[in-house]
């Protein structure tokens, strides 16, 4: 199945090459029609609808606990109510009486796990023609599409992610036949009936931009620009030039009309809105940076930054993450210099190392493949604590979305995103106990009850087994 | 292949290795691979090539080379269940790949052997990780049959190939069924019809002139009816194995593996009285396809209570690079048995699952996958338990001889330890 992940995110599905229009040029961007004046500051559209579930005051004692920010301690105790984190300590922190109480002796406390690069929703399973929502592969940029709208919200992938990943929190993105793919969308891995219902509470947008084979092979198979990689910088700069003319015609007083591409990529130009850039190769990278310098943005992250341990320093000094696989290479040429120690090389030079999945079957593994990248660096002499690899799979992550006020460690007054690990989580052995999300509890191994199934399990072979 | 052919850098890699050697390995925790117990403190040895004994009461001739492998795990080499191993360098790069050969007007003709290339990167890069043989089979084109697969060895010489024309490989099920006119039924007649065909080539009817197949294409089928090939049919669903399991009544002689299996649970107890053996995708628990709804991790444990002999492979999941995961699925297997109403396996049989058994599986049981006597040395030393994240290969001997661990990435990796560039441009640091 791995493969067929790749060719539809990574490497890019070809069908849906195949199923794009051959010769519609088309306007760029998908203009609303009605002129409005700047003052009249538009409401967020599709707002989040999500409410944390109801929760127990919950304390959980004897356990070891990996803060999410670098933090160890032994023997802790996390205590939550009201669905945020109440408290994080050692033995002798004080927990009120009448609270649930669980006992986490052999057992590991994490934040929640989040992952920056899903598909989940957009190429959901069934991995279905019918469900392949994730590349709007009809113009090399589309900023206007935002990957919410593609988002299935029954998406079986959801409660593996919860169940085996211990994953609390995702970027949805679009996929990478485009240079500018459009918005990304940050969820709560909580099931609801509307996208509106998972959405992150007050997240950042972020957008999806690609380096490299993907956008020049679609486009250029399609005889159109771009067919190189000179090509894909060059349609780049010529719409952020597009852009920043839209950013001073909104922002010069007088009336006009909006675009709803031009917003998201001047709301980037603001700097509300982040770059999530998928980009293999540390060539690509260093002129991606070079171009957001030109017209004042900022990069994020990196994803798929199989190179960045090539330009580990370039990135620290950028203040640039990098979101990678374990040990992912050779499926592509762009992925032809991948190496396990990536991860180890960035941060031993002091670069931020986000560990992603692109993918439904890994991300119900970002653990194990943040231990494998440890030991690999261990293996020449990098020693990386386990805390700080716990952060590869949530403060940095939560900190390159813009949420790291809100999740991605467990600190007081942060959401109650909380994973209990039946072991080490950096073993093989290791799986969830028990996740809360926002302090209520989402799943629980011991309950066939508290485990989620989606409207397209039910009724169906395996319905609520486990998994 | 002759070696001046390749750059200095290359020659490094693949230099011919010191001939087989007289080789005590010993204090080691000692897993033979058929499912018992580790032995600790054990001694392996290893002479010609092969394994004289592996124990605690091993007498060491004098010469023989000694291995402390105090602290070490000791194990037979990883057994991949199911590959494309050496049919590939960069998969999206079509000169670099040869896994289907399904345009060449042939299909159950066609033999994987000539094509599985040693001096591609991904034999250095799994044999580093531990991995010594491989199952490795054709994808299929526009016919069923697939053609004739292999079993390698990752030795780092020119001849990878340890048993040629080792199984014949069909794909059923949906793919199958697209490969046979875009029906399940299409799937049957061909796969009826084209054995057939088999049967009247051997009694001298073939004419060749409207037939599915060809005249070598007739003769390798002949050999799957004659029961002389294994047949590993790619099949993921419920019905589909079960509908399969009656064809098998109609061709009794066919010798069936089923490969990948997500849905093997639903049908454990069939799969067993028909005593065919899976070679099981481990981590499958998605509806990745409408064949799959029942996918379960839980599959290969059930299935083995149920009596399967089951053996873990990687049908397209990275079945050209990273065979290297074959460590790391065999553990979640085993971490299955610490999650409630989960069913996993036992360490000592998830590692049979990835040595000995997938060797017994395609008839190479007496001769390859386990460290006891008279099996091919193919042993592995580890510095902790080789199911383990944390775990990597420090020493690796396939044959009796003891293999290079470098590769391309790590000779990367030494380069940009440290990025930032000195005197000289990286091009020079090496």
């Amino acid at each position: 199945m791995a493969i067929s992940n790749t060719l539809r995110s990574a490497y890019l599905v070809l069908p849906l090459a195949l199923m794009a229009c051959s010769n519609a040029e088309g306007p760029k961007t998908v203009s609303a029609t009605p002129a409005v004046k700047p003052a009249e500051k538009a409401p967020v559209p599709f707002p989040s609808t999500y409410k944390a579930y109801p929760s127990v005051a919950t304390a959980i004692r004897n356990v070891t606990i990996y803060d999410g920010e670098g933090g160890k301690i032994d023997n802790g105790v996390v205590f939550m109510t009201g669905g945020k984190i109440s408290s994080v300590g050692g033995a002798d922190t004080i927990i009120p009486a009448g609270v649930n109480v669980v006992d986490g002796k052999g057992k590991f406390v994490t934040p929640g796990i989040i992952d920056i690069h899903s598909h989940l929703g957009d190429y959901p399973t069934p991995s279905v023609e019918a469900h392949s929502d994730g590349n709007e592969a009809t113009s090399p940029t589309t900023p206007e599409v935002w990957a919410e709208h593609s988002v299935w919200p029954q998406d079986p992938g959801f409660s593996r992610a919860l169940a085996n990943g211990g994953v609390t929190a995702l970027q949805v993105l679009p996929g990478s036949a485009n240079l500018m793919g459009g918005r990304s969308v940050v969820l709560k891995n909580v099931y609801a009936r509307t996208v509106q219902g998972m959405k992150f509470p007050d997240a950042p947008y972020g957008m999806k931009m690609a380096c490299g084979e993907n956008p020049k092979r679609v486009y250029g198979s399609k005889g159109r620009m771009p067919s190189t990689r000179m090509g894909n910088i060059a349609v780049n700069r010529q719409t952020w030039i597009k852009a920043q003319e839209y950013k001073k015609r909104r922002d010069s007083g007088k009336e006009f009309t909006r675009d709803i591409g031009m917003e998201t990529l001047a709301g980037v130009l603001d700097g509300d809105i982040s770059i999530q850039n998928h980009c293999y190769r540390a060539d690509e990278m260093a002129l991606v940076l070079d171009m957001a310098k030109e017209f004042g943005y900022k990069v994020s992250t990196f994803h798929h930054a199989v190179e960045s341990y090539k330009i580990a320093d370039l990135l620290r000094d950028n203040g640039v993450c990098s979101a990678v696989w374990a040990d992912w290479w050779g499926f592509k040429m762009e992925a032809y210099d991948a190496i396990p120690e990536n991860a180890a090389i960035l941060h031993n030079t002091g670069a931020c190392v986000i560990i992603h999945s692109d993918d439904e079957n890994q991300i119900q593994r970002l653990n194990q493949e943040a231990a494998k990248a440890q030991a690999d660096g261990r293996r020449m002499g990098f020693n990386i604590s386990d805390a700080e690899v716990i952060k590869w799979l949530t403060y940095n992550p939560a900190k390159a979305l813009g949420i790291s006020n809100k999740t991605g460690s467990l600190k007081a007054g942060k959401m109650a995103d909380v994973v209990l690990w039946n072991g080490n989580p950096l073993s093989v052995y290791a799986r969830p106990d028990k996740v809360w999300i926002d302090g209520a509890l989402m799943f629980d191994a011991s309950n066939p009850k508290i485990r989620p199934v989606s409207d397209f399990e039910l009724g169906q072979p395996g319905e609520g087994d486990v998994k | 292949m002759r070696h001046f052919l390749y750059t200095a850098a290359a020659l490094a890699t693949f230099a011919t290795p010191v001939a087989a050697e007289t080789i005590a390995i010993t204090g080691g925790r000692v897993v033979v691979g058929d499912g018992s117990a580790p032995i600790e403190g054990g001694t392996v040895l290893i002479r010609d090539g092969k394994i004289v004994a592996a124990g605690t009461t091993v007498v060491i001739p004098s010469g023989a080379r000694q291995i402390d492998a105090t602290g070490k795990w000791v194990t037979p080499g990883v057994f991949a269940g199911f590959s494309r191993l050496g049919l590939a360098e960069v998969d999206a790069v079509n000169g670099t790949n040869d896994k289907s050969g399904g345009r060449s007007g042939f299909s159950a003709a066609i033999d994987v052997a000539p094509a599985i290339d040693p001096f591609r990167s991904p034999f250095a890069v799994n044999r580093s990780s531990g991995v010594t043989r491989a199952v490795v089979a054709p994808e299929a084109g526009d016919n069923i049959f697939a053609g004739q697969g292999a079993i390698a060895d990752l030795g780092a010489d020119s001849n990878p190939v340890t048993k040629a024309r080792a199984f014949q490989f069909a794909e059923f099920g949906e793919e199958g069924a697209a490969s046979a006119g875009g029906s399940r039924a299409g799937t049957h007649l061909h796969f009826r019809a084209m054995l057939r065909e088999a049967q009247d080539y051997a009694a001298g009817r073939g004419t060749f002139d409207d037939d599915l197949l060809k005249a070598e294409d007739a003769k390798a089928l002949l050999s799957v009816l004659r029961g002389e090939t294994r047949l590993l049919i790619h099949v993921e669903g419920a019905n589909d194995m079960l509908r399969l399991m009656e064809l098998k009544r109609d061709f009794p002689t066919i010798k069936m593996v089923f490969v990948g299996v997500s849905e093997g649970w639903r049908v454990a107890h069939e799969l067993a009285k028909a005593g065919i053996p899976v070679i099981a995708s481990a981590l499958n628990d998605l509806p990745a396809t409408f064949e799959m709804l029942g996918a379960t991790q839980s599959n290969v444990g059930r299935m083995k209570d149920a009596g399967v002999q089951v053996a873990i492979g990687m049908i397209n999941d990275r079945d050209s690079h990273q065979l290297r995961y074959t460590t790391q699925y065999a553990g979640n297997i085993v971490s299955l048995q610490y999650v409630p109403g989960a069913t996993g396996l036992t360490w000592d049989e998830a590692f049979a699952a990835i040595s000995s058994v997938p060797a017994d599986i395609m008839g190479v049981g007496d001769r390859l996958g386990s460290l006891k006597a008279g099996r091919a040395a193919d042993v592995v030393l580890w510095d902790g338990d080789p199911l383990e994240l944390s775990s990597a290969a420090t020493t690796v001997i396939i044959d009796g001889i003891e293999q290079p661990l470098t590769n391309r990435q790590n000779r990367l990796r030494d380069r940009y330890a440290r990025p930032t560039e000195g005197d000289l441009p990286k091009a020079y640091d090496r």
